[in-house]
């Protein structure tokens, strides 16, 4: 199967559901979310089937211009999966917080009116399927604008409460300004190299002139990225929006955008980094500045939260400061160990089960408690030790603590900066996951060491979220031990 | 097999979780350990029975690798499955929270034995991290007095000594290009690999302080008295008897073989922190008012002997000198100050169960209500003084000799000599806070905490004589140890 038709098929999802949503009934939105969650299940199977036009360079389709814009290789099959995993997570996330959604929107008593809100993510993952297979970055911009413009809706869908639309502004106003950043850049590196394939940006790079025009054009789309990814300087809408956008929303953020956002990246920074790029120096140096400035900022500002979802928003950023400092000590795929993309790739992998699991929790804490302080975990090792020992599996993991997958993820991280002798950035990260441990444990230690507030009922999970907790905690110690499955995936 | 040493305690913890009768899971896990430790004990050297490797990632190779590499690591094994298994016999968990404790003596056990018996740098690193969150939630939750306040300082210390350490590690695997630790020192030992002089200074320490603060190295061992003090008694006894153990493991296994000059380059410093333990502590040990803070300085302060023979090996290596007594002195003592202090927090335990209190001030005369507790605790307290006949005084002597072995006349005193000589000091510092604890806790007249307490049981006795059997049979026989070391 060509792989463009993964994206098609999932637009056409997005209709459908809509139609659903139209026609279907209208107290209850469950049939639409499981509906969602089963087409994106079955075109996660197909995406294994997929192949690109080297496969069949016969075929008619192949030879369409359609490739020019569109890679289909390892990883952006592996990307593709990433998005649709993560869309079905936030979907079936969706399910469980229908209670929520209806008490903020038009009828507090009937899900009317919160069908789309299972239909929007869908759209929002074609985009990131796309963004994974980016070859120029006009098709990029698209595949981007398509991701941004459905989380501005996703992000205020709570219409009755100030704090989502508060969110929805301020994501709007930033999204906005990182939009023009990056067509800005673009139109510059389009003017200094007469192209915007990412393909031939090597051969136009090797006869440059001089270097400026195009580096001021790559650090434009640097910062426009920083938005996806939460970087500094374009980390400062993380907080509010993560706490203001319902919990689904910003469970999606924090991992498929970024996800999203990182692949882009490496799409962006792979030719750039060729072995010889007369501009290798300068681009790996905006990195380590954006690195450990994320790395700073993100764990030293967590210190302090004492609400979990904005720990989870800052812990966003310290993870993101993580990833870059991998990029910035690049290292091709090819050689002996984990490259640069591996490690990222792996990193995120890691980090969509621990934070997801976490979300999903958050989630059952926020509907049964009515709250996202970090005092409303206090005494839950008494309220359900089974969620106790997960969570505080899932936190230990987040921290990085051995065995578990969110060390590997920190540990390769080390290893390539350390290789590339990026020293304060190795000093910086060490600092950061010094921080780590410290606000990580505040949720550990809420969790055991705290009473339970007066007249606490035990928290009981609904089927549904206690199945992906259980799937996703397990997940993230097998791969702690054994991290190779992922590492195949990518090959 | 190796690889079973470690898994029991592991499936035992499963089992509980999954609802097996907690004490019973933890004890037959605990026994069985015990067994299969004696055993390896007899036939480490078969490779083939005694090893194992996993590859569980390709590119860079790593492997989930047990074995044997030497006789150090068969002693610190043997060390943890006797605390082990005394730590959970001794042990009685609050109502209703027996999943918890026997869980999570399970997991530090099996974090310590698996620190101890991987050969992989990377695993070597990981179980040791394993066994360390248990020891926090078991402070935090079951502890007694400031148990919070003991629980966060010790997360907070030992998580910031992890990952000083761990940025050490990365570094050195980094260079050797492999994480397996067998073959970084082989490479080493041959010159293939060769880490420059001012790597080596840096990483040494990274080290220093990374081990050094899981092993309560002066001055940063303030966690180590307060956790002690109000954790449950079989964390504390699998703590500072077993778990402490890694810092010195690790600096033994990895910084001596692997960057010998730096550690030589900080040879001074470290005798310095070295003696701030044997002294410093040794006086703040005196100062005690309870027994628990005793015991917990205590066992810093011993810690610094320790450090002598490490400083004293690292110092004959970085000059080509041959110290063959330094390393079976460390691991020897190793052995016996975590035989003694497990034994030691196991009766303290026992004492304040029997008469409500370790207030120093509060105890008197217990010797006449409770004779077999006043035998045991001064067989005991006489091991960490160093009495001849028992384990710890081997290991003290063969420090102190370790530290003069390589001491030519005609050029002085150097540090490592001039530190023993002050560090001999800290004998007569044990013997003033463990006689006058002995004297204010069991001579006396009787007082109304001790009027009444009962002596051991005979339920009681069984771990506490465990211990005590493995000290007095290395004390008479210390090659019993030592002969693993050839």
């Amino acid at each position: 199967m060509p792989a463009y038709y993964l994206e098609a098929l999932t637009v056409f999802l997005g209709l459908v559901l809509l139609m659903v949503e139209a026609f279907g009934p209208r107290d209850s939105k469950k049939l639409i979310g499981f509906t969602a969650a089963a087409g994106l299940a079955f075109i996660f199977i197909l995406s294994f089937f997929a192949y690109g036009p080297e496969a069949k360079p016969d075929a008619t389709w192949a030879k369409w211009p359609l490739w020019n814009f569109y890679a289909f290789d390892g990883l952006a099959r592996f990307y593709k999966g990433f998005a649709l995993v993560c869309t079905i997570l936030v979907v079936l996330m969706s399910l469980d917080y229908r209670s929520i959604l209806s008490r903020f929107t038009d009828d507090q008593e009937s899900e009317n009116g919160t069908g789309e809100y299972f239909a929007l993510p869908v759209f929002a993952c074609a985009g990131m399927m796309w963004m994974a297979s980016a070859k120029d970055l006009a098709g990029a911009f698209v595949a981007l604008e398509l991701v941004t413009i459905t989380f501005y809706i996703l992000v205020a869908y709570l219409r009755r409460n100030v704090g989502s639309l508060e969110a929805g502004v301020k994501y709007l106003i930033l999204g906005a300004l990182s939009t023009g950043f990056l067509v800005y850049g673009i139109a510059w590196i389009y003017g200094s190299t007469g192209t915007m394939s990412l393909a031939q940006l090597p051969a136009s790079i090797a006869n440059l002139q001089s270097p400026t025009p195009l580096l001021f054009g790559i650090a434009l789309v640097l910062i426009a990225l920083g938005f996806k990814i939460g970087a500094v300087p374009m980390q400062a809408w993380i907080p509010d929006v993560y706490q203001g956008a319902p919990t689904p929303t910003t469970a999606f953020l924090s991992v498929g955008s970024k996800a999203a956002g990182f692949i882009l990246l490496i799409r962006f920074l792979d030719p750039l980094l060729q072995p010889g790029s007369p501009i290798a120096s300068q681009v790996t140096l905006m990195l380590a500045i954006m690195a450990g400035a994320t790395l700073l900022f993100g764990n030293l500002a967590a210190i302090g939260q004492g609400n979990f979802k904005r720990l989870l928003a800052y812990s966003s950023i310290a993870h993101a400061g993580f990833l870059i400092l991998a990029l910035a000590a690049w290292k091709p795929t090819n050689e002996s160990g984990l490259g640069s993309v591996q490690s990222v790739s792996f990193y995120l992998a890691t980090y969509l089960l621990m934070t997801l699991a976490s979300f999903f929790i958050l989630a059952q804490v926020r509907i049964q408690d009515g709250s996202e302080e970090i005092n409303a975990f206090n005494g839950l090792g008494k309220r359900n030790p089974t969620l106790a020992i997960g969570l505080t599996l899932i936190m230990a993991a987040l921290a990085g603590v051995p065995l578990t997958a969110g060390f590997l993820g920190k540990f390769f991280v080390f290893s390539l900066a350390v290789e590339a002798k990026l020293w304060w950035g190795v000093g910086l990260a060490f600092i950061g996951a010094a921080a780590g441990f410290y606000y990580y444990f505040k949720i550990i230690r809420a969790i055991w060491w705290e009473a339970p507030a007066d007249g606490a009922k035990p928290l009981v999970l609904p089927q549904i979220t206690r199945t992906c907790v259980v799937a996703m905690t397990v997940a993230t110690l097998v791969l702690g031990v054994w991290p190779q499955p992922i590492l195949w995936l990518l090959q | 097999m190796l690889a079973l040493l470690v898994l029991l305690p592991l499936l035992a913890f499963v089992a509980i979780l999954a609802g097996a009768p907690a004490r019973k899971a933890a004890l037959a896990a605990g026994a069985a350990n015990l067994v299969l430790g004696l055993w390896a004990a007899t036939c480490w050297q078969n490779d083939k029975l005694w090893s194992l490797s996993l590859p569980v990632l390709e590119k860079p190779a790593l492997n989930l690798a047990f074995a044997f590499s030497d006789g150090m690591s068969v002693i610190m094994v043997l060390v943890s499955v006797i605390v082990t298994l005394a730590a959970l016999l001794s042990g009685k968990a609050p109502e209703g929270r027996e999943t918890l404790y026997y869980g999570s003596s399970l997991l530090i056990s099996a974090g310590a034995i698996g620190a101890f018996a991987a050969t992989d740098l990377f695993f070597f690193y990981a179980f040791h991290e394993l066994a360390l969150i248990p020891t926090f939630l078991m402070i935090g939750i079951l502890g007694r007095g400031d148990r919070k306040e003991a629980a966060w300082k010790i997360t907070i210390y030992l998580g910031v000594g992890s990952i000083i350490l761990l940025a050490g590690l990365v570094w050195l695997a980094n260079l050797a290009g492999t994480f397996d630790i067998p073959t970084m020192v082989r490479a080493a030992q041959e010159g293939s690999l060769v880490i420059d002089a001012a790597s080596q200074k840096s990483i040494a320490a990274l080290l220093i302080v990374g081990f050094g603060v899981l092993v309560s190295l002066f001055p940063f061992h303030s966690w180590a008295a307060p956790a002690y003090a109000s954790a449950p008694a079989p964390t504390a006894m699998l703590h500072a008897g077993v778990l402490k153990k890694f810092g010195l493991y690790g600096l033994l296994r990895i910084a001596i073989p692997l960057v010998p000059e730096g550690m030589n380059a900080w040879l001074v410093p470290l005798l310095v922190l070295l003696v701030g333990n044997i002294l410093w502590v040794g006086l703040v040990t005196i100062n005690q008012k309870r027994l628990d803070l005793m015991l917990g300085n205590s066992s810093v302060m011993h810690m610094g002997y320790i450090f002598l023979a490490i400083a004293a090996l690292a110092a004959a290596k970085a000059n080509g000198q041959v110290n063959d007594l330094a390393q079976p002195a460390a691991v020897l003592l190793m052995f016996a100050h975590g035989i003694s202090i497990a034994m030691l927090f196991g009766l303290a335990d026992r004492i304040e169960r029997n008469t409500g209190t370790l207030e120093l001030s509060d105890l008197g005369g217990l010797a006449k209500s409770a004779p077999g507790l006043a035998f045991l605790f001064g067989m005991v307290g006489m091991a960490s003084i160093g009495l001849p006949g028992l384990a710890n005084f081997a290991g003290e002597v063969m420090v102190f000799l370790s530290a003069f072995r390589n001491y030519d006349p005609a050029a002085g005193l150097g540090p490592v000599q001039i530190a023993c000589i002050l560090a001999i000091w800290g004998v007569v510092i044990s013997a003033v806070y463990m006689l006058r604890a002995y004297r204010k806790i069991f001579q006396g007249p009787s007082v109304r905490a001790t009027e009444a307490a009962a002596d051991l049981t005979f339920a009681d006795r069984i771990p506490v004589l465990l211990l005590a059997v493995a000290l007095l049979a290395v004390g008479l026989y210390p090659n019993l140890l030592l002969s693993l070391l050839k």
